[in-house]
């Protein structure tokens, strides 16, 4: 079974069938060559696999295609080059906190869905609202210096 | 690429926190992982797992899969009988899909190969296996019990690289042990004015590197190329060159950027069943392990323990006996070196009378265990220095003192025959127990809490196998390629071979580029693991850089007329003593002519003298150091770890932040593995937490309030510049460090992790409230 969906990824309209089934992760990486969001926990745990879905971040693993009929979906290659990709990743950059970066693109879309609702740069409250986010390499300091810089920003 | 963050060029690219190499790929999503590849042609591939943790294999019917909707192929046992089909690079116990037995609840017993990942999946349901099921040993009681059902009934042969020397035959479900014994044991006991002993038990923990092991095997013309999220292409291309009975050379091994590995990816994992199952299909396949599959693929070992330790009045410590007992799993996979490592952890770097040390290797009937970062010494040094600390409280003697007293010095020997210490250990553990207000004691507690500082040390042989080469080219615009099998799994090591490349050609590091491994490009380097990439691979790189240097001053001495003593590197160019200056893209261009040819430098690391056995190692001593101050709940047993300091003892730090992002990730790794990681296997075998969901790994809320990392540089290091690698040994420190302050709280503690039922239920033991 299939459905038929109107929408926008990165600004680019999409319309036709997807399997009724389909996730939006796979969708996203296997129909559209989108490959910035990852396959991990498959169980909503981990945030690799975070895209935004009308400003929202969720987790494209367990997310409908069909689901995004109507709506804007944003991922890394679409936020890379904006102004708060370019302020984020000079700040991931100065505090070294990508390693094997595996996490990092959702790391960048759940920031700016928090600096969108107007989360400034506490860290407890960043720390918390990022609990959806998993890394193993760096330890997590890095990660929350650059955001709370990126969010102090963000006015 | 933008101007950003920290860089430096010339010599100042060694020490300089250059930024990452990779970070504008890896912030921009392009950075391309094995399973963002899609070869043409390729295939899906799901694996059919045993359902039982020990069973004899009956009949196999795989016609109803075979038939089904998309499916090109399905491997089973049978489309092996032409290969002698056991890997293993200790030993060689592991068939590429289950052949007569089943040994581990999830162990493949078929692969299909299908046109999409859910036509694989769905396949792979309507196989028909028959089990006979065996009596299970799952865990270390149960295989080592008397009459205990048997994982492997042959002892398997010796694997191609497993460097532990003659292996004696099984002892049952034991496949192998390492032991020694040194001194006279009996006197330093009956000297003692006090004995501390126990018995401990650590936790089966699942490395998570959050990009599962994934693989595509591609055949053609008899030629097999992989595309492998592995740690050490150079090994696998070895094992799967003797499999499938082909020339190294017709073995080729891609390997993209790697979503972390932490040893999870060391050594061969899904390579040969990928390899067997294209072979068979004729087209190229993919596995991409999910994380239950992952979980089953290689773990952390559990251990059991048992440890004395005998100690004078004055706090001289006189004698250690231990024994370990690790959990292998099905399989032995790196089992033997973990357990060597294991048994070379339990004294300590101490100054001892008498030792005696065995360390067992356990077969059970659970998923195979094998390498995760900083393994060995993250089993015993909890337990040793939790000992020297409950030796220090008997005797009243300062935790600090008492480590000051009998630390071993540098040039001391560690073990016989093997590298004397080349690391200031007592003045790592200073400034570990300075960085957590050592020796003011903790703030006072709130009401219903305790508080307690803990320090630790402890010592891992370092470097593996000394054996890396290494290529650097030089182009007629000056470009800078690097051509090094050091895999890039999040370290940094590809940031830290161009530093290293730079510094020596003092060129731009912007303009120096290092790759991914293509065994078929790439030379040899013997694995990625052991803290060895920058100490060796980039020992063999600052060599091969110094290479096209000498070239460089070669051909300046001619075009100048200078004598080359009088010629002088400096940033882009050679200079003679009036000044005059020719720079790298002049100077090709001037030996080769029009704007063509290459400056080729090689570099090679080789063991100096000896075999390069372990036994005569390790390249170095990588300290475990840290230190560390707790707060746990008496009502709930719930412990926050407030601070923790670690000391990265690195010789010359090639790029300080990239080390102090090594410290902090193996101290939250740490703090994972002592208060709440746990694989629990069910007395059935089956692996009853299998998801992120019920497996918890450390979050943003549980980083301490404080990480403090501190970076020695004495300059004693093997490497380039005097640099010894790091990473691994915090990991190991950082859980000791934990358990000392726990106990300093109140609540010693010999069972990890220290989950709040555990700890809440010895608080009540010990009528804490």
């Amino acid at each position: 079974m299939t459905e038929t969906i109107r929408a926008t990824v990165n600004g680019t309209p999409f319309e036709g069938e997807v399997p009724a089934q389909e996730l939006l992760l796979d969708f996203l990486r296997d129909r559209l060559g989108l490959t910035g969001a990852k396959q991990s926990c498959e169980v909503q745990v981990c945030g690799v696999c975070t895209v935004l879905v009308d400003g929202d971040p969720v987790s494209s693993c367990c997310y409908l295609a069909a689901d995004i009929d109507g709506r804007e979906v944003e991922t890394i290659e679409g936020l890379a080059g904006s102004d708060f990709h370019r302020r984020a990743a000079d700040a991931f950059m100065r505090h070294a906190a990508v390693q094997c970066g595996f996490c990092t693109s959702g790391m960048l879309l759940t920031a700016k869905a928090l600096a969108a609702r107007g989360l400034r740069g506490d860290r407890d409250e960043i720390a918390a609202a990022m609990s959806g986010n998993l890394c193993r390499c760096t330890g997590y300091v890095s990660i929350l210096d650059s955001l709370a810089e990126i969010l102090s920003e963000t006015a | 690429m933008n101007a950003v963050g920290p860089s430096a060029v010339g010599p100042s690219a060694v020490g300089q926190s250059v930024a990452r190499a990779d970070g504008p790929l890896k912030l921009s999503g392009q950075a391309e992982f094995t399973g963002d590849l899609r070869v043409p042609g390729m295939l899906y591939g799901a694996i059919l797992h045993s359902p039982v943790a020990h069973a004899r294999i009956g009949s196999v019917d795989a016609t109803a899969a075979e038939k089904a909707d998309g499916v090109v192929a399905v491997l089973t046992a049978g489309d092996l009988s032409d290969l002698d089909p056991y890997y293993g690079h200790a030993l060689r116990d592991r068939p590429v899909v289950a052949l007569g037995k089943v040994r581990f609840a999830g162990e493949p017993v078929a692969v299909v190969a299908a046109e999409s990942q859910a036509a694989a999946d769905a396949a792979v349901a309507r196989i028909d296996i028959e089990y006979d099921e065996l009596p299970v040993a799952a865990g270390l009681d149960a295989a080592l019990s008397p009459g205990a059902p048997l994982v492997h009934e042959k002892r398997a042969r010796p694997g191609s690289a497993h460097g532990l020397g003659d292996l004696p035959d099984a002892d049952g479900n034991i496949c192998y042990s390492y032991s020694f014994r040194r001194g006279d044991l009996g006197r330093a006991f009956d000297d003692a004015a006090v004995v501390v002993e126990g018995e401990y038990t650590f936790p089966a923990v699942y490395q998570y590197a959050m990009e599962t092991h994934t693989t595509i095997a591609h055949w053609q013309g008899g030629e097999l190329t992989l595309w492998s999220s592995c740690q050490h292409p150079f090994l696998v291309r070895q094992e799967i060159a003797v499999l499938f009975g082909l020339p190294l050379d017709q073995v080729r091994i891609i390997v993209p950027f790697l979503g972390g590995g932490f040893g999870s990816k060391s050594y061969t994992k899904m390579e040969p069943l990928t390899a067997a199952i294209a072979r068979k299909a004729g087209r190229p396949v993919r596995i991409l392990n999910a994380v239950h599959e992952s979980m089953i693929t290689t773990r952390r070992h559990n251990m059991t323990a048992r440890m004395r330790t005998a100690a004078a009045a004055d706090g001289t410590l006189l004698g250690r006996v231990a024994e370990a007992w690790l959990d292998t799993g099905a399989y032995a996979d790196n089992g033997p070196r973990v357990t060597a490592t294991a048994g070379d952890a339990a004294p300590g770097p101490y100054r001892w009378q008498a030792v005696q040390v065995a360390a067992h290797c356990v077969y059970t009937n659970t998923g195979p265990a094998g390498s995760y970062r900083a393994f060995g010494a993250t089993h015993l040094q909890w337990i040793g220095e939790s000992q020297v600390d409950e030796v220090a409280r008997r005797l009243g003697l300062d935790r600090l003192e008492i480590r000051r007293k009998n630390l071993l010095r540098p040039g001391e020997e560690v073990r016989p025959g093997g590298k004397p210490l080349d690391a200031d250990l007592i003045g790592d553990v200073e400034k570990a127990a300075a960085a957590i207000g050592w020796p003011e004691p903790p703030a006072p507690a709130r009401p219903a809490k305790l508080r307690g500082k803990g320090v630790s040390v402890g010592l891992l042989a370092a470097g593996a196998h000394p054996v890396s080469m290494a290529t650097v080219r030089m182009g007629p615009d000056g470009s800078v390629t690097v051509l090094v099998g050091t895999t890039e799994l999040g370290q940094g090591a590809r940031t830290v071979m161009a530093q290293i490349a730079a510094g020596v050609l003092q060129a731009d590091v912007a303009r120096v580029v290092v790759r991914g491994t293509d065994t078929r490009y790439t030379p040899y380097d013997r694995s990625t693991g052991a803290s060895r990439s920058t100490t060796v691979a980039g020992l063999a790189v600052q060599r091969a850089a110094q290479d096209v240097l000498n070239s460089l001053l070669e051909t300046a001495a001619a075009r100048l007329e200078a004598p080359p003593q009088l010629l002088t590197p400096v940033a882009g160019g050679i200079q003679d003593a009036s000044g005059r200056t020719m720079t790298h893209a002049e100077l090709v261009r001037a030996r080769f002519g029009f704007d063509g040819g290459e400056l080729l430098g090689h570099g090679r690391v080789q063991p100096e003298g000896g075999s390069g056995s372990y036994a005569e190692g390790p390249v170095f001593w990588e300290v475990c150091v840290a230190g560390a101050e707790v707060e746990v709940d008496t009502e709930t047993g719930v412990i926050t770890v407030l601070r923790t300091s670690t000391v990265a003892d690195v010789g010359q730090a090639i790029n300080p932040q990239l080390v102090a992002r090594q410290d902090e990730g193996a101290t939250l790794q740490g703090l994972g593995n002592a208060l709440f990681e746990e694989m629990v296997f069910a007395p059935d075998g089956a692996l009853l937490n299998d998801t992120l969901l019920s497996y918890r790994i450390p979050a943003f809320r549980d980083i301490p309030a404080t990480m403090r990392c501190s970076i020695v540089e004495n300059g004693d290091g093997p490497g380039p510049f005097g640099a010894k690698g790091c990473g691994e040994g915090a990991l190991a420190a950082v859980p000791a460090a934990i358990v000392n302050a726990l106990a300093d709280a109140g609540v010693p503690m010999n069972t990890l992790p220290l989950t709040p039922e555990r700890v809440w239920r010895r608080m009540r033991e010990l009528k804490i409230s």
